[in-house]
């Protein structure tokens, strides 16, 4: 017997979780600038007072059910960094903070878990896709939108976003596997928070990591620290590259761990470990870069206690906002389901604003 | 000006439109050097190369998904599913994604994109190659479902689905692929969707009917003539949305109803044209409205399809029937 095939999974880690940069690699360039990595920290901090905000909402009849991305932010503002204004997201549903840092308004994340279809209609990220709720869906989309920027010789990328529970999907693998046959301009990014809703990596998978399916689709893939940011961005960046100029694809693993409940509908004490959050909170990704800031004396409590406000204002903003814009015309219902509206169903849109709002 | 079948219209069809617009492009299995199973595609990779008429792997769920991003970045795909009985695993992508991002989106991101797929039984086909489940598409509201009975609509109805700004499931009648030949002028002249087409005039009945079963109709319609009763006939053609209207007024006209179709008789199309005369057509009519119909059973495996399949006597009998109805 010989051995036809081999692979190995690659880990990249650049800060731990006491904010020190570890010895063996140089840290990316972007790393060394103070400015860019306060940057980095306040977009990070923006998602988790935005995720708060929209659960006491939630909890206040407010609002529908939300899904928080806490413990998460490094992988969405990450990744939603790496990406420019001219590269396209596909998102899943927890992607708020890769939206956001794309572009996305939060007034319009808020509006779309609000129950309003106007929250996709995104004022900026013109071309990003709304979120895909039917799970791994979103991964062909992100292979089509990249086949046409190929056929048209663009040199621009597109982001996507998935769960590790995911990528159990069937949709996920077609995606990896075309991708690959086309080596299209795609970057996959498994969010893996460890939990699909109730259900732990143990009996979602048997591979050692997630990043190894992309093997089977002759996919480049790299696992990284999902709470190190820097990990993340960079991992982006050299896969946006890449995929920007005709290398292909990249799977990009970020483990993470869900810090919240699945969603504001669901109550994860009724499987989640005791002690998992308690380890959890010592490794997430806000504290690890609060504490390299401050070694590098270039954080202060008097910036922290600034920047928290200011935050603060800003989603208040946003929240007044979603909430200042009133139900829509039952007409909306009709005025985009087609180009045209088909006779049949014009009748049925006069016959609901007859019926009027109530 | 050349004779041709209804499966060389539609390959006449999207060559014709891949000539005037380069966004329009055609991917599926075996869509390239193949030529499609039925040959749809045939020689169209020759024409216009192996970048606009793609190989794709062996995914349908892929197929509409990456047609859906393609669309969203403003390209016109043609997405062949080889066979409808093969669509399932597409249709996520189709009703949760390709039928509805119009208007979750309110108009910022819209599909030009049609999704073909041959259909109905009759050819002696392997299992699940033969069903008749254009209802379940009809049923989704932001989709157009448009089922061609003949060449010169294939080629026109084509011509407007490709064009069209929303999604359309193009489902095209196999049994009839080759049965007859038409004169078609290849000048991109569209007929309109969402418009049913009158094949004959009669004021005695309405015959209803859709696709490869239409043929079925126009024969019963022509012994029926011989017994003396004149049939109107309509070519339903977009079956969503429905031209409910044209249906209305012929119904006005003859007084009788009977719906023709190959799908299983219950939560049909047919299900759907009877209800809306009844609604509004209720008046008019001198008698029950009648269908034909296959049975609510699976579609049989083809030792049996013979005995599925309704039949020019049973339309003639029923057609009979509704207008003997005292």
């Amino acid at each position: 017997m010989t051995t036809v095939a081999k692979f190995e999974i690659n880990y990249l880690q650049f800060m731990d979780e006491n904010g020190t940069f570890i010895s063996k690699q140089v840290p990316p360039q972007f790393a060394q600038d103070i400015d860019t990595v306060k940057s980095l920290y306040r977009d990070m901090c923006l998602i988790r007072v935005l995720d708060q905000k929209a659960y006491a909402l939630q909890r206040t009849g407010k609002m529908g059910t939300y899904p928080a991305a806490t413990g998460q932010e490094a992988v969405g503002v990450g990744f939603g960094s790496a990406m420019t204004k001219d590269d396209v997201l596909v998102p899943y549903y927890r992607g708020q903070a890769a939206m956001i840092q794309h572009g996305v308004l939060m007034e319009e994340v808020l509006l779309y878990w609000g129950g309003d279809e106007r929250g996709c209609d995104y004022k900026v990220a013109k071309q990003d896709f709304p979120i895909a709720v039917p799970i791994a869906t979103q991964l062909l989309h992100a292979a089509g939108i990249a086949k046409a920027m190929q056929m048209r010789g663009e040199k621009r990328c597109v982001f996507t976003e998935i769960g590790e529970g995911g990528t159990s999907e069937g949709d996920f693998y077609e995606a990896l596997n075309v991708a690959g046959i086309w080596n299209l301009g795609v970057v996959f990014v498994i969010n893996n928070n460890q939990w699909a809703i109730s259900v732990p990596s143990e009996i979602q998978t048997n591979c050692e990591t997630y990043a190894q399916k992309a093997i089977a689709a002759g996919i480049e893939c790299i696992q990284v620290d999902g709470n190190d940011i820097i990990a993340v961005k960079e991992a982006s960046e050299k896969a946006a590259e890449k995929a920007r100029n005709g290398g292909g694809p990249t799977v990009i693993e970020c483990i993470s761990l869900r810090l919240c409940d699945h969603t504001t509908a669901d109550d994860a004490t009724r499987y989640r470990p005791e002690g998992e959050l308690d380890e959890g909170w010592k490794k997430e990704p806000i504290l690890r870069l609060r504490k390299y800031l401050e070694s590098k004396k270039a954080w202060s409590e008097a910036d922290e206690e600034k920047m928290k406000k200011e935050l603060a204002e800003e989603v208040q903003t946003a929240v007044d906002n979603y909430l200042n814009t009133a139900v829509d015309s039952p007409a909306a219902m009709f005025d985009n389901l087609y180009a045209e509206l088909p006779e049949r169903t014009l009748a049925q849109r006069e016959l609901a604003l007859a019926r009027g709002a109530k | 000006m050349a004779a041709i079948t209804l499966i060389e219209a539609v390959n006449k069809a999207m060559a014709y439109e891949m000539g005037v617009d380069e966004e329009v492009v055609i991917l599926g299995e075996d869509v390239g050097a193949n030529g499609g199973v039925f040959r749809a595609t045939d020689g169209l990779q020759q024409k216009f190369g192996d970048k606009r008429v793609i190989d794709t792997p062996l995914a349908e769920s892929m197929i509409a998904g990456v047609s859906i991003g393609m669309a969203a970045q403003g390209m016109k795909p043609v997405a062949e599913i080889q066979f409808m009985g093969f669509i399932f695993p597409a249709v996520d992508q189709i009703i949760c994604h390709a039928a509805r991002m119009r208007n979750r989106t309110r108009g910022r991101i819209h599909l030009p994109m049609v999704i073909r797929a041959p259909f109905g039984g009759g050819i002696h086909a392997p299992e699940h190659h033969s069903e008749s489940t254009e209802a379940i598409f009809a049923h989704i509201p932001g989709l157009k479902v448009v089922i061609p009975s003949n060449p010169s609509r294939a080629y026109g109805l084509m011509l407007a689905a490709i064009r069209d700004p929303d999604p359309v499931i193009f489902l095209e009648p196999k049994r009839v692929y080759r049965i007859e030949k038409h004169e078609i002028e290849d000048n991109g002249e569209e007929y309109p969707l969402g418009m049913c087409f009158v094949d004959r005039e009669g004021t005695d009945i309405t015959l209803i009917s859709w696709g490869a079963m239409l043929h079925e109709t126009k024969q019963a319609a022509e012994k029926l003539a011989a017994e003396g009763i004149s049939a109107e006939v309509i070519d339903v053609a977009t079956v969503s949305p429905l031209d409910i209207d044209t249906i209305l007024e012929s119904v006005e006209k003859t007084g009788r109803a009977c719906i023709v179709q190959e799908a299983p008789k219950a939560g049909a199309l047919g299900s759907e044209i009877a209800a809306e005369i009844a609604e509004k057509g209720v008046m008019n009519l001198l008698a029950p409205i009648g269908r034909v119909s296959g049975y609510d059973t699976v579609m049989p495996y083809y030792r049996l399809e013979k005995q599925y399949m309704p039949k020019v006597e049973h339309i003639v009998e029923e057609a009979k029937r509704i207008v003997e109805y005292r």
